[in-house]
Formats: structure tokens, C-alpha cells, sequence
């Protein structure tokens, strides 16, 4: 810098127009960034906080820290053999009259029962009958006398492994697995063991969604793309009619069409061809007609922007060339429609997946997608952890397909082996 | 020249959002906020608590509609951004938050004494609103037989036709059990054990094709209205309102009916404390509650007030006598203890 000034200006051209040129790129990158900074700051504390808080609740364990340290640190070197020693135990008495005094025995006692179903009342019970704390050498005794529960091996297991401050728990239950006495991970026994099948459930359903408003959208799509501007403007708004009606409205209006005595099941009655209802509704038919409804504006409106820039010049040469009509299709016409079909059966999945009212409404309770289980453990019975660990596993795995799609399209020929 | 100005504007609107957000936390100086459970009963309230009380107390108040759930009251409170005072809540979110901290102390002295309300309605976190059922409704213009109680709800060869019941374990398994012949005042008991519970499921699965699932209170009057369903489990004020204001014939079995109390509660750190105990005190008086009773068909938590009702209005209450006599009162703790595991096994057995 100070070398070249001192070599004399015919030198100095050069370097400095490197390095203005790499100024000035600069220049326009800090402007760029400060355009978009209202959006990233928008987004951090709109989106980018609540899901690290999310994922934070889903692995953070800290209830029974808070109610019983002195326990979790008498238990701290204890190897979970047989029972834990009187040491314990006179550290759980103190606990207890603590957390009674402060009245937050309860949220040790909600968390433990998660683990251990039964322990809500093992705590409240000993909590209420537990006059003082016991003489020295005879708190084992006492709490035993109280609740034969303090002699069982899994009660104080169950306290050892809440002890925090992170806990592998919540996403162990999301996925229907337990940690056994030994420390182990196994499977969560049949009759709790519930969430694969929902995660299974729910990707079925918004496949079928999907497959379903691709069969329905593409032809729509495809006649918007052709007719002239006057009539598709028309078809248009038809389209986006759905969007502009609220979402409600239009899961009630199938629910009027889908039931027993609603418009479908009379009018098919009328015409002789049932002689019972159908069951259209409150079963998977009902949810996937619905969500099909709701989502098709999303397929349609990708494929049509696809659809558009697709010259007819190009099908008019197939067949000039001599390929039959279904052949130009699918080797001419199909392949420049790809990013399309792509983007909007990547969209109506994304939303499928986390569908709530509509299955909530016209599905039966075999129908129920993650969503509604999320929705019950955050609101109903404030389980916190878990409805964390379900939204997580649920935005892993939509996070992996949304990267398998990129890694897809990635260098995929567009326009049917064709040069651009 | 211009990069400084961009670069000024977009600090000034971090800072701005900043801000706002900050500011949106720190709660601010309000009017009184009621919130309660909207539809027919929140107008109910409107007529007889909210307007009078304004008038005569000469406090502005506003008032919201909330779905229930513990975990928006948690977030509330704890988010420090509690915009609303006084909360009727369920029973079962009276307990969790009263040992969560989440509600205020209930201070009877300064509405009338815990003398003036009838036993199960004073509770040291909050003070009884309503009473109410579920129960059995029927379609009388629809069903040759009246059914005569959960045993015939279950009984599709006798009376044909769909069933409604409430998508989860709580008051299904109650009326399962009883449907399989468990006295109403031993069903806690029974489903205590795990064969209770399993003896419950195996009932269930008897009626399993048959059953649509509600899962909001407005949804089993339609389902009955619409012929969806031959019979539905109901909240019985829902079935009075159709009776009145759609003029439909339902009917309604209190035999088996499992009964709970909704109250009100303050939340914890209220600006509004002492406009709240206002408005309390005005609801809790005998004359005000019994008003109530004549708009909606719910019993009412001061001692005093079913005495002041027209017998004919009374016949239909929660609290009249003659329908109390073989109802259940929910369990709190036992859903407390159980809600996770029986909802996980619950969805399993549907699922099947």
C-alpha cells in the first residue's frame, strides 16, 4: 500500500483498480445487506427464536432440578444397582418439605408421571404426609411407611433420569422408544407406542393429497396455459375462487355435501343407485377430498407459470417430425413441465404436512395427522417436551425431503435432453 | 452518500422492531378483561354479568372467548404478556393451575364468603361458575324409542343409527363403563384398574363403526340435527339452546350423566385485581346468577340462586335434584394422573 504510493503513480494503476474494483463489490454487497436486514431481523425473532425454543423444550429437562436438588445430588453417584442410601433418601425428605412449602411439588410431580404413570400420586401423597423432617437415620424408613413406592428400584431410576439438565426423553417417546431400568433404549410397550404410525399416517395422507391435486391440476393447469386470454382469465378466477374463501367455510361446505343425508348421499338415493348412505366423511375419504380441495390452487398455479413459458412451437415440430401425439407428450411437452410438477407437489406436501382443522373436522380419530396431537399436548395437557420432540422429528423429516427434492432437480435437463 | 442513508434506515428499523417487540411484553395499563367460552353462553353472560356490571359498577371492561387449554394460560402467564384478568376455566385447568402458580389466591372475603356458594365450587384458586352435564341427547322427532340411558347408546339393534361421542379417553371410558353396567358412582373406581380400563375398551370396540367423533361442543347438536347420528354424548345446555332458539325436539337422558364445574379465576399478576373482585362479587350474587339460569341451561354456583328460579326452569337444570341424583362428577385427579397414557392408548385402540 504505502510501497506502491512511494513507487511512483504509473505503478499504482493496476493494484488500486483491484482494488477499487473489490471496494465497490463490497460496497454493493453492505448495501444489499442492509436492505434485507429488516427482513432477517423479522425473521430471526418471528421464526428463527420460536423453533430454537422449540427444539430447546424438546431436549431441555429442568422441572425436577428445580423441586428436588438435593435428591438429583445425592443420586448423583449412585450406580442404579439395588436402592440408594439413607443419604438419599433424608435428601428427598428435605426436598419434599421444600417444595411443599413453595408449592412446587407439581411440576416435578407432572414431569415424573410422564416417565412413570402413578408417580403424580407417590409425590402428592408423600407430600402430605410427611409431618417433619425425619430423625437422622430414619428417613428411608419413614418414606417407605408412607408410600411402599420409595422401596421400588424404578421410582428412583425414574428421578435419576429426570435429573436434567438435558434429556434424550421427549424425542425417545416421539419416536416410541424408552429408556428400561438399565438404561437401555427398547420399544415403548404396544399400548403407548403411537407416534410412528401417526408420523406413517401423516405422510400417506399428504402423499395422496398431493397425487391427487397433480391428477386433478394438471389438465386445469394445462387449459389455463392455452385458451386464449379472455376465457382463461375466467377459469382463473375460478381457481383462485378457493383462496379467497376461508378455510372453515370451505371445510364445513364439504361436510354438508359428504354426510350421511347431505347433498352427495340424496342425491345418489334419489337417483336409485344406493339404497344405504355411503360414509364419505369422517373417515380418510372425507379428509383427503377436503385437503384436495383446499391445496389445489397450489398445484395449479406452479404448473401454470411452468406451462406458460412452454413455446407450442415445440410440440408443432414433434409432430412435424413424425411422433405421434402421447409420444411428443411425454418426451417434448412433459420433461419442460418438471420444475413445475415439482414446485407445486413440493408445496401442497410441505402444507399437507401440517394440516390441522380439516382432519380435525371431517376425519374420524383413526384420521388425526401429527398436527392434532401437537396441538393437544400444547394446549390440553401442557406436555411441553413431547409436543417440542413431534414438532422437531416433524421438521427433520420435512427438512430431509425438502433437500432430497433440491439434490433432485439439482442438473436435471428441463427441457427434454433438448439444448436451450 | 446514499450507502450511509441505506445503511441508517435499515438500523432504524432493526432498532424500531426491537423495540416494538420489547415494548410489546411490558404490560400496559387496560381495561378490565373477562374471558369465557363464547357461542350461546358467552351471550348469555353478556346480558346478565357483563352489561349490568358495567352499568353498575361504572368500570369499562371488555370481554374475550378463549377454547380452554392449560397450555395457553401457561403461555400467558409466564410469557409475561397477560392480557387477560379474569378466565373462566375447566376443572381439570383449575387444578393444574392452581399448583402451577398460574392463578391468583381466591380472596372470599371480598366476594360474599365461601358461606354464600354451594361446597364443590370453592376452591382456594378460583370460585365456581357453572355447573353443567353431559349427557345423552336424543332427536325425539327422529327416534321411535326414547333411550333410557348409556346401555341403549350402545345398543345399535334396538336403536339403529350412528353414535356421537367425544374424540379422547375422558367421558368415553366413564360412559363405557357405565353402558357395560358399572354403577355411575363406582366408575372411578373400576377404571382405576387396568381391567377396568381394558373392560372399557372391549365395550368400546363393540360399538366401534358406529361412533363419529365431536370434538367441539357446537359440533353434537348439528351431528343430531343433521341426522348424522342417532344419539350423541352432549353438553346439556347446548341441547336447551337447539330446544329453544332452533325450535328442535331434543331430548336428554340425566340418568349416568357425568357432571363438572367451570370457574372463574384471576391470573397471577393481574393489573386489574381489584376492578376483578368487582366483577366477581357481581357475578356470584344469588339475584344475578339465577338470571343466568333462566338464559341457558346451566346450574349456577351461589347457594342461593337455584331457590329463586321458576319450577319449570329448575326441572331442567344440572342442579335440580331429581338430575343429580345418579350423575357423576368428573374425577380431576384421576384425569390428571392418566390423561397421557390413557390419550396415547386411546389413539391406539381407534387406529386399530
Amino acid at each position: 500500500m504505502t510501497d506502491a504510493r512511494l513507487t511512483g503513480a504509473n505503478a499504482s494503476t493496476e493494484v488500486p483498480l483491484k482494488r477499487r474494483l473489490k471496494r465497490a463489490e463490497r460496497r454493493r454487497q453492505v448495501k444489499a445487506l442492509a436492505l434485507v436486514l429488516p427482513l432477517l431481523v423479522f425473521l430471526l425473532f418471528t421464526f428463527a427464536g420460536p423453533i430454537a425454543g422449540m427444539l430447546w423444550r424438546a431436549v431441555g429437562d429442568r422441572e425436577v432440578r428445580q423441586v428436588l436438588p438435593q435428591t438429583i445430588a445425592a443420586l448423583a453417584g449412585w450406580d442404579g444397582r439395588d436402592l440408594p442410601d439413607e443419604a438419599a433418601f433424608a435428601a428427598l425428605a428435605n426436598d419434599i418439605l421444600a417444595a411443599r412449602a413453595s408449592g412446587t411439588m407439581a411440576i416435578a410431580a407432572k414431569r415424573l408421571n410422564y416417565a412413570l404413570n402413578g408417580f403424580r400420586t407417590i409425590l402428592t401423597s408423600t407430600a402430605r404426609n410427611l409431618k417433619a423432617v425425619p430423625e437422622p437415620g430414619t428417613a428411608m424408613e419413614t418414606l417407605v411407611k408412607i408410600n411402599p413406592a420409595w422401596r421400588e428400584r424404578a421410582t428412583w431410576t425414574t428421578i435419576k433420569d429426570a435429573s436434567g439438565p438435558l434429556t434424550g426423553f421427549y424425542l425417545l417417546s416421539a419416536l416410541d422408544l424408552v429408556r428400561n431400568a438399565d438404561g437401555a433404549i427398547v420399544a415403548a410397550p404396544p399400548d403407548q407406542a403411537i407416534y410412528r404410525d401417526i408420523f406413517i399416517r401423516t405422510f400417506i395422507i399428504s402423499i395422496s393429497v398431493t397425487a391427487l391435486c397433480l391428477i386433478l391440476g394438471f389438465p386445469v393447469a394445462y387449459l389455463l396455459a392455452t385458451l386464449p386470454p379472455g376465457r382463461s382469465n375466467l377459469l382463473m378466477i375460478f381457481v383462485l375462487l378457493p383462496f379467497w374463501t376461508s378455510l372453515l367455510v370451505r371445510t364445513c361446505a364439504w361436510i354438508v355435501l359428504l354426510q350421511s343425508k347431505g347433498v352427495v348421499n340424496d342425491s345418489l338415493h334419489w337417483l336409485g343407485i344406493i339404497d344405504e348412505p355411503l360414509r364419505l366423511i369422517y373417515n380418510r375419504f372425507g379428509v383427503c377430498v377436503a385437503m384436495t380441495h383446499v391445496l389445489l390452487p397450489f398445484m395449479i398455479l406452479p404448473l401454470y407459470s411452468s406451462m406458460k413459458a412452454i413455446s407450442p412451437a415445440y410440440m408443432r415440430a414433434a409432430a412435424s417430425l413424425g411422433a405421434p401425439p402421447v409420444t411428443a407428450f411425454l418426451r417434448i411437452y412433459l420433461p419442460q413441465t418438471l420444475p413445475g410438477i415439482g414446485a407445486g407437489s413440493l408445496l401442497v406436501f410441505i402444507l399437507a404436512l401440517g394440516y390441522y382443522i380439516t382432519p380435525a373436522l371431517v376425519g374420524g380419530a383413526a384420521d388425526q395427522m401429527i398436527s392434532y396431537f401437537i396441538a393437544l399436548y400444547t394446549t390440553e395437557t401442557a406436555n411441553w417436551g413431547l409436543a417440542s420432540a413431534l414438532g422437531a422429528v416433524l421438521l427433520l423429516a420435512t427438512l430431509l425431503l425438502a433437500l432430497v427434492y433440491g439434490k433432485l432437480v439439482q442438473g436435471q435437463p428441463v427441457t427434454g435432453g433438448m439444448k436451450n | 452518500m446514499l450507502k450511509r442513508k441505506i445503511g441508517k434506515i435499515a438500523l432504524g428499523f432493526a432498532v424500531t422492531l426491537t423495540a416494538g417487540v420489547a415494548l410489546a411484553s411490558v404490560a400496559q395499563a387496560r381495561d378490565l378483561t373477562v374471558v369465557s367460552w363464547g357461542g350461546a353462553y358467552q351471550e348469555a353472560q353478556k346480558k346478565v354479568y357483563f352489561e349490568p356490571f358495567k352499568k353498575a359498577a361504572g368500570l369499562p371492561m371488555n370481554d374475550e372467548s378463549w377454547d380452554g387449554g392449560i397450555g395457553v394460560l401457561r403461555a400467558k402467564v409466564q410469557g409475561g404478556a397477560a392480557t387477560w384478568d379474569v378466565v373462566q376455566v375447566e376443572s381439570d385447568e383449575l387444578a393444574v393451575g392452581c399448583e402451577e402458580g398460574l392463578f391468583e389466591k381466591m380472596d372470599y372475603a371480598r366476594i360474599g364468603g365461601e358461606a354464600a356458594y354451594i361446597p364443590p365450587s370453592v376452591n382456594p384458586c378460583g370460585v365456581g361458575a357453572i355447573l353443567y352435564d353431559f349427557v345423552l341427547g336424543y332427536d325425539k322427532d327422529k327416534l321411535k324409542t326414547a333411550p333410557g340411558g348409556w346401555a341403549d347408546f350402545f345398543d345399535t339393534k334396538k336403536i339403529p343409527g350412528k353414535r356421537g361421542l367425544r374424540q379422547g379417553p375422558k367421558t368415553t371410558l366413564e360412559i363405557a363403563l357405565m353402558a357395560d353396567g358399572v354403577a355411575p358412582k363406582d366408575v372411578y373406581k373400576v377404571l382405576a384398574t387396568d381391567e377396568g380400563v381394558d373392560r372399557a375398551f372391549k365395550k368400546l370396540d363393540s360399538l366401534k363403526g358406529d361412533i363419529v367423533w365431536w370434538k367441539a361442543g357446537a359440533q353434537p347438536p348439528q351431528l343430531l340435527a343433521s341426522g348424522e347420528v342417532a344419539m350423541t354424548s352432549v353438553y346439556n345446555g347446548r341441547i336447551d339452546t337447539a330446544n329453544k332458539n332452533e325450535k328442535k325436539n331434543f331430548g336428554m337422558v340425566w340418568d349416568g350423566a357425568l357432571f363438572t364445574l367451570d370457574s372463574w379465576v384471576i391470573l397471577k399478576g393481574s393489573p386489574n385485581k381489584d376492578a376483578a373482585y368487582k366483577f366477581l362479587d357481581f357475578a356470584g350474587k344469588a339475584e344475578n346468577q339465577s338470571k343466568l339460569s333462566e338464559n341457558i341451561a346451566y346450574g349456577t354456583s351461589n347457594k342461593d340462586a337455584a331457590g329463586r328460579l321458576a319450577p319449570a326452569v329448575l326441572k331442567d337444570l344440572p342442579t335440580a335434584p331429581d338430575n343429580i341424583k345418579n350423575a357423576v362428577e368428573i374425577n380431576v385427579g384421576f384425569w390428571l394422573e392418566n390423561i397421557d397414557r390413557l390419550t396415547e392408548r386411546f389413539n391406539k385402540w381407534a387406529a386399530k
